[in-house]
């Protein structure tokens, strides 16, 4: 791996990372209401509220608000709440780790479910079996996560009781929120992996392997799956950037403590500076996601080179 | 943040509100023993405890629990009592108020309280840099005026001239300061807590109340344990109460059903609201309040064709509120006068504008607009308050008044609302309004008066009566105990003085209904305590105290 074209990625990293800082602040000023009267309340006066715009630098133009946050941010400084006025990187510290959990959980989901089935679809290409799985993924991928997670939530928490309803904690705590949030993972995985598997086992090498003797397991999982599996690695440093959205609406439902359900109330009392401090967070991690499955590639697939 | 029906989601005025059947004392009746613990779910995490900054509906009562001011309600009542307070003194001309604080009163930190806790409290709201929510309430205060414009740090109308005694100058007699006393905003914080905690304070609190902060975990818990030191010592009744946060309302309804949770911090989920009412098994477990809140339809009395007298009536007659209440499944009932039924002052025999279309029309003839009349209905766009524009639109529409419906989000709403001819018409749904303190004149100065008719205020009409003004100013100057009825006597006659001009058409005042599981004991009157939602913390207890 060259290290050229890691440094040349890392810069093209930050830039994304300030663009999106920049797009998201200039969002939220956007946005048809005024934080200062959320926090002055109904029985403020107008000198009270123009003197908490002046405290919080909300009286500045734009770009100079944005430069101060900027200034700041290069120092790990991401503000401090509006209405709890705790610091946004206390917030979300405390909050991170139930969300890579979630993640963590959601990808296992994925590969475990999304993978073999794909994999089996591949083999039985044209049958029922196929097509079951098919129209399987085609309605996980096609259902409104926040449905899915209802309807998980009522069947195996409410009606069989196997699992707690909502809470966080214990493995138990996590097997509906990840596999709500996997499934439409799961659902992508098995469509690109069968599709991928196809491709593959008409390449001449499986049938070169094929002509060798080697047993059709060996074929399908040392010969094939290999290959096949590349285009799935490239799609887990994507999901990063899916689980995000989905991890808003999960935590929702689920009662999960991450930094979805942090954004998701910030949303609507309007704190900014928690909006744009757990938009820039979630932004880190789609870069690095997507940065992780480029490096990952050429292991898998010498054949790739990475070009700065 | 609320969204109950048509509340606030705004700036959380706090959502006061009075039981239907209200005891005297509800802590006479009912004596569960002291003990045990409960369980109480929410959505949102909590923003803050700071008594100088919380001002949602979540935290109010919270804050309730943990700290105390000079002045409380008697539980489940808008009584008001002496809590820090062990008496106090008005003087004749209703501008000097002087306290006797209680012996023997701990912060949670172990120090005794003394006069100048209160002093620093009340200045510290005040105070511009502490962007307290509450700080023009204390208006009232000599001095307020320059500790705001940041010329002073300290209230010239405060003093504190030994450790138990406060005393309070008014710029003007105020009947309404002992409640204002007895808003979070005033209650008493240990001057070193809050500077060795700073901003952080709302997440570390210490105050004086029956139950102390023991746990917080981010998004997940809060857990309250007795105070030991607790001046009341037969409060509070349960010695610990967890805080669940991140219930979506429906499973957390799942949740109480079975019998993992206690109370349902938030309101009842809509979907579900029926069916669980109406269920033999769970109706018992649902307790019903009122709350000093009104919806209404203002009128822009400046802009055509509002300023005809006859067509604001007749938009009052014109609309069906029994209608729009089976809207809302029963969860409000039809109001017809500014003051909501629980609010001292209503007028019980007061019948108002009873719903006659025709009557309208008759009205609208005289007022010669047979042509028609076109307008705007402005309303916020969350649920269920487009819907209640639209029941609106089709009344008026039946009477010959053409209302476009423009559904925006709340802060447009608010904008239009505060410019001279921002909006002919809005429906106040979501948005106004909600007593902080159960008196009269909460309901009238910002929302009715003419302080509230200017650029960026709260009096969408724009209605602007001196007479009446007059009145209310010497209604909130009767501040003797002998003049209390007179007072409320008076500000009656102001709020049926204003429907008269009809400004407004009152549509309906919400109800409240706090959900409980089979374990939780004491009266109805404490489970949708007036100045308590969705509880009073301190004085529900639990049947299985050991």
């Amino acid at each position: 791996m060259s290290g050229r074209y890691l440094v040349g990625r890392l810069g093209q990293s930050l830039l994304i990372l300030l663009g999106i800082s920049f797009v998201t602040y200039v969002l939220v000023y956007l946005v048809p209401a005024d934080p200062v009267r959320q926090i002055a309340g109904r029985s403020a006066t107008p000198a009270t509220v123009e003197a908490i715009r002046a405290q919080l630098g909300l009286d500045l133009p734009l770009w100079h608000q944005y430069l101060r946050y900027l200034s700041n941010l290069l120092q790990g400084d991401l503000g401090r709440s509006y209405l709890q006025k705790t610091e946004v990187t206390t917030l979300i510290l405390a909050r991170l780790p139930a969300t890579l959990e979630l993640m963590a959980g959601a990808i296992t989901v994925e590969l475990l479910l999304g993978l073999p089935l794909g994999v089996y679809a591949a083999t039985k290409r044209g049958r029922a079996a196929d097509r079951a799985v098919m129209v399987g993924a085609f309605t996980v991928v096609s259902a409104p996560q926040f449905v899915v997670g209802i309807l998980l939530l009522y069947v195996f928490a409410v009606r069989l009781a196997w699992f707690p309803i909502g809470g966080y904690g214990t493995l138990p705590h996590l097997v509906l929120p990840a596999l709500t949030l996997g499934l439409l993972g799961a659902g992508w995985y098995a469509r690109v992996a069968r599709s991928a598997m196809i491709d593959v086992l008409r390449q001449d090498y499986v049938t070169t392997a094929r002509a060798k003797g080697a047993s059709p397991a060996r074929v399908l999982l040392v010969h094939a799956l290999r290959n096949a599996a590349l285009p799935v690695v490239a799609m887990i440093g994507l999901d990063v950037g899916l689980f995000m959205s989905g991890a808003v609406v999960v935590e929702s439902v689920f009662g999960w403590p991450g930094i979805g359900q942090l954004a998701w109330q910030a949303i609507q009392r309007l704190d900014i500076p928690i909006i744009v401090g757990v938009t820039l967070v979630a932004a880190v991690g789609i870069v690095i996601g997507n940065l992780v499955a480029d490096l990952i590639a050429p292991l898998i697939d010498p054949r790739i080179k990475l070009r700065a | 943040m609320r969204h109950l029906l048509a509340t606030s989601a705004l700036a959380l005025p706090i959502a006061l509100s009075l039981a239907v059947v209200v005891p005297a004392d509800a802590r006479a009746q009912d004596a569960p023993k002291q003990g045990g613990e409960m369980i109480v779910t929410y959505k949102d995490d909590v923003s803050t405890l700071d008594p100088a900054i919380g001002y949602d509906w979540q935290n109010w009562s919270m804050i309730k629990s943990l700290f105390d001011g000079l002045m409380d309600y008697v539980p489940g009542t808008t009584d008001l009592v002496p809590d820090l307070a062990q008496g106090y003194e008005i003087s004749d001309d209703g501008k000097t108020f002087t306290f006797q604080l209680r012996d023997g009163v701990k912060f949670h930190n172990g120090r005794t309280l003394v006069a100048g806790d209160v002093k620093y409290s009340i200045e510290r709201a005040v105070r511009p840099e502490t962007q307290s929510p509450g700080a023009g309430f204390f208006n009232m205060i000599e001095g307020f005026d320059d500790v705001q414009a940041g010329k002073a740090k300290a209230l010239s109308g405060i003093e504190a001239p030994d450790d138990k005694t406060v005393v309070f100058h008014l710029s003007r007699p105020d009947a309404t300061f002992l409640h204002v006393l007895a808003l979070n905003f005033a209650h008493a914080v240990p001057k070193e807590a809050v500077e060795a905690e700073g901003a952080d304070f709302g997440k570390k609190p210490v105050g004086t109340g029956a139950f102390r902060l023991a746990e917080w975990t981010l998004g997940q818990r809060l857990v309250f344990e007795r105070n030991p030191d607790y001046y009341k010592k037969d409060r509070p009744r349960l010695d610990r109460i967890t805080f669940e946060i991140g219930q979506e309302p429906l499973v957390a309804l799942l949740r109480l059903q079975r019998g993992e949770v206690d109370i349902l911090g938030d309101p009842i989920p809509s979907a579900k609201f029926l069916e669980v009412r109406n269920d033999p098994e769970w109706g018992d477990n649902i307790v019903e309040g009122g709350q000093l809140q009104t919806g209404y339809v203002t009128m822009n009395v400046n802009v055509p064709p509002f300023d005809d007298l006859k067509v604001r009536q007749a938009v009052n007659f014109a609309i069906n509120k029994d209608r729009i209440v089976r809207i809302l499944n029963g969860r409000a009932v039809p109001a017809n006068q500014p003051l909501p039924p629980a609010m001292p002052g209503y007028a019980k025999g007061y019948e108002g504008y009873a719903f006659d279309p025709e009557k309208a029309k008759a009205l609208l003839k005289e007022a010669g607009t047979e042509g028609g009349v076109k307008t705007e209905l402005l309303a916020m766009n969350t649920e269920p308050n487009p819907r209640i524009a639209q029941a609106i639109q089709q009344d008026l529409a039946a009477v010959g008044i053409d209302a476009q419906l423009r559904p925006l989000a709340q802060a447009n709403v608010i904008a239009a609302g505060g410019e001279p001819k921002g909006a002919p018409m809005i429906w106040s749904g979501g948005m106004a309004w909600i007593a902080d303190f159960p008196d009269p004149s909460n309901f009238y100065g910002p929302i009715l008066g003419c302080a509230g008719a200017v650029p960026g205020g709260w009096n969408w009409a724009w209605y602007c009566n001196k007479n009446l003004d007059a009145k209310a100013a010497k209604a909130d100057a009767m501040v003797g105990d002998d003049q209390k009825q007179a007072r409320l006597d008076l500000w009656q006659e102001v709020f049926l003085d204003v429907m008269k001009d009809a400004p407004w058409a009152p549509v309906f005042n919400e109800q409240r209904f706090t959900m409980k599981s089979d374990r939780m004991v004491g009266p109805d009157a404490i489970f949708v305590d007036p100045v308590h939602i969705p509880v009073n913390y301190d004085e529900v207890g639990v049947n299985d105290a050991q």
